[in-house]
């Protein structure tokens, strides 16, 4: 069985933001390739891994993405400074003193020019120092079009995990769980690590389009409500077990689907708790609406301080999500 | 090229309304193409077989339409109410003429005689609403007679040529796409590939997804003109790109991160040719390559683009050699992409 730590440890640090998943893929298909059936990557960069079912069987698409937020350098200026922009959701003040690695392993660290206002900070006010002189120095070891991640180490505080990119390298970890733990299944499944989320879930829906799944399942992050003055009234918390989502942004999920995610928790005792959320999406919502549509949900894991340096969430949720994935997956379905 | 860019800019296509575009694009090239057809959309998609076949389908693609005026009501007095079709910079319109409808009825863009402006309201850019179009209507009755609600509206600006090489004229974007396309199409290599003069990607890149689906292609390259930032007082790394310094390449903007491959091959044919290219050094905009990427099981896309200054305003000002370049990157691409002999 793999190490749950040691597996989010590895993937978290893999340089892999969004339209540069190839090595976070690779890492992934290493780590699959003893429970996989086939092996594929499409156009976008999805990686497409199936485990046959039985005839007659559901076609199912799992998907967790694989890509993450990250900078992309937009301009050298003449001192050696990079300016960038923003690969997904991006907070200005969130970015400050934060060090940051290119795929290279040139690290940095983000600062801002001396007369933006910490009030009103905007992207543009930002830039990387790799420490370089001049433009010509800072060109050896980067060019216009490169992108950097957050160069923050995966460690553990009480019972949680603290990580870079556990959204959603953790996600990708708990299918990975599932792939394992699933002996026999009934169904045809297609677990799927997406590219290109962050920027609009836009690698899920390519990849629906090529399997045309009956039902479909993301597993991502999602926000909590468990810290002092929460700014929603979100109902998630850390430990409280796998979340059964309900609805977000993108999709409000399948009655049906949620009904038997609860029925499957139940009957195995598996911690779980249901979500709202209020924004944001996941590739469940690019797969609802791919062809003729599919039935479509996600399972969660809740998470603090998405898309900072140092997101956390619980390991024990993290059991959980994989258990009732697996579970669901691994039976026969009726909807 | 530069004659056949400024034809192609006198035609009128605001988003919708493409047929004169369209025709004249269809005129020109249906004497090289193997298969033409117009879509349920108004997309011209056009097949040109070659000697060569690539190993994958290649697709270009350049929208037709631009962005423009839409009449919405006529009031009483016979001044007339309109809407923006796709994106306009407000701040530039006020007392720009325009010409509406296929009969080209001219009007100028009206707004409240400045000796009714407060102090306070001098200070903010008037509202669409708060503007209307004279065309020196009687009454409402009169104006009934030349104008019906829906017509468009495009500015009145005749391309000129001016100082260094430059060029200004209304709808640059994206007219200097479909004309790259029609000179690949009468005169380009011997290589198989598909062209789609695309409608509507000014009110949201919509035409392309349905061009895209049809064709099928594996790699799809966007023809496009882009936002320049190269005047006074820009910060160096929010000009974004400048006319004169060659053919824009982005690597990413709001609608697609380009396919990695597809750029890198795109700066390497540019660098083996001698082909002046810049980088696009700022996220910002959109083209149809968004689309496209995700139609089908998705389609490796690529961009050449226009640096062009005030873009969607009357007078769009790019620069002529950089016409050039963009054509002869799409040529030596094409040729790039090698393939098989075609049957």
């Amino acid at each position: 069985m793999l190490d749950l730590f040691e597996t989010i440890k590895k993937l978290a640090a893999i340089h892999s933001p969004s339209g540069s998943e190839t090595a976070v893929a690779e890492a992934i298909a290493d780590i699959a390739a003893p429970y996989a059936d086939e092996i594929t990557r499409d156009t976008l960069g999805n990686l497409i891994i199936r485990r046959k079912g039985a005839e007659g069987g559901k076609k199912i698409m799992i998907s967790a993405h694989m890509d993450s937020i990250g900078m992309i350098v937009t301009h050298i200026d003449d001192k050696g400074f990079l300016r960038f922009s923003n690969i997904g959701g991006l907070t200005p003040a969130v970015l400050l003193n934060v060090p940051v690695k290119f795929a290279d392993g040139t690290r940095g660290v983000i600062s801002k020019d001396g007369k933006a206002e910490l009030k009103d900070l905007k992207l543009h006010h930002l830039y990387i120092d790799i420490g370089a002189k001049s433009r010509e120095e800072a060109q050896r070891y980067v060019k216009v079009s490169d992108t950097a991640v957050y160069a923050t180490e995966t460690y553990r505080a009480g019972d949680t995990i603290v990580s870079p990119y556990l959204d959603d390298r953790i996600a990708c970890v708990v299918l990975l769980m599932a792939l394992q733990s699933i002996k026999e299944t009934k169904n045809d499944l297609y677990f799927v690590f997406s590219a290109q989320e962050e920027l609009g879930l836009r690698g899920a829906r390519t990849a629906a389009f090529q399997i045309e799944p009956d039902i479909g399942i993301a597993v991502d992050v999602t926000g909590t409500g468990d810290t002092p003055e929460p700014k929603s009234h979100m109902d998630c918390a850390l430990g409280k077990g796998a979340a059964i989502k309900i609805m977000d942004g993108s999709l409000v999920c399948s009655p049906a689907m949620v009904k038997a995610f609860e029925n499957t928790a139940k009957q195995n005792d598996i911690p779980y708790q249901f979500e709202v959320l209020e924004q944001g999406g996941t590739d469940a919502g690019a797969i609802q609406l791919t062809k003729r549509g599919a039935h479509s949900a996600a399972i969660s894991i809740p998470t603090r301080y998405v898309h900072t340096p140092q997101e956390m969430c619980s390991e024990q949720d993290v059991k959980s999500a994989a258990a009732l994935l697996t579970l669901f997956a691994a039976n026969e379905i009726s909807l | 090229m530069l004659e056949l860019v400024k034809k192609l800019c006198m035609l009128d296509g605001v988003s919708s309304f493409e047929d004169q575009v369209r025709d004249y694009i269809r005129k020109r090239v249906a004497p090289y193409a193997d298969e033409i057809y117009e879509d349920v959309m108004g997309n011209l998609i056009v097949h040109k077989k070659g000697g060569i076949k690539p190993v994958e389908r290649i697709m270009f693609a350049a929208h037709m339409d631009e962005v423009g005026l839409i009449i919405k009501s006529i009031t009483d007095e016979g001044y007339l109410r309109f809407g923006t079709v796709g994106g306009i910079d407000t701040r530039v319109i006020i007392g720009k003429r325009v010409l509406i409808g296929e009969k080209h009825v001219p009007g100028v863009i009206g707004i409240k005689a400045v000796h009714l402006v407060g102090k306070e309201e001098r200070k903010s850019v008037p509202k669409i609403t708060d503007m209307y179009i004279d065309i020196g209507a009687k009454d409402k009755e009169d104006a009934q007679k030349v104008i019906e609600i829906g017509d468009y509206a495009i500015f009145d600006s005749d391309p000129v040529e001016f100082g260094d090489g430059f060029l200004k004229a209304r709808a640059i974007d994206d007219r200097i796409g479909c004309a790259v396309m029609i000179r690949l199409i009468e005169q380009g290599p011997d290589i198989d590939a598909w062209y789609a003069f695309t409608v509507q990607e000014e009110v949201g890149t919509r035409g392309s997804g349905p061009a895209a689906f049809a064709v099928g292609p594996g790699i799809a390259i966007i023809l496009e003109g882009t936002t320049a930032g190269d005047m006074p007082g820009t910060e160096p790394h929010r000009k974004v790109c400048s006319p004169g310094k060659g053919a824009v390449l982005p690597f990413m903007d709001n609608s697609a991160i380009y396919d990695r491959g597809v750029h890198s091959l795109l700066v390497k044919v540019a660098e083996d040719n001698g082909i002046m290219w810049q980088n696009k050094e700022y996220v910002s905009g959109g083209t149809d390559a968004g689309t496209v990427q995700r139609t089908l099981a998705g389609v490796k896309v690529g961009a050449i683009s226009a640096a062009v200054r005030y873009i969607h305003s009357p007078s769009c000002v790019a620069s002529i050699k950089d016409f050039e370049a963009i054509y002869n990157l799409a040529s030596e691409f094409l040729k790039a992409c090698g393939g098989i002999k075609n049957a």
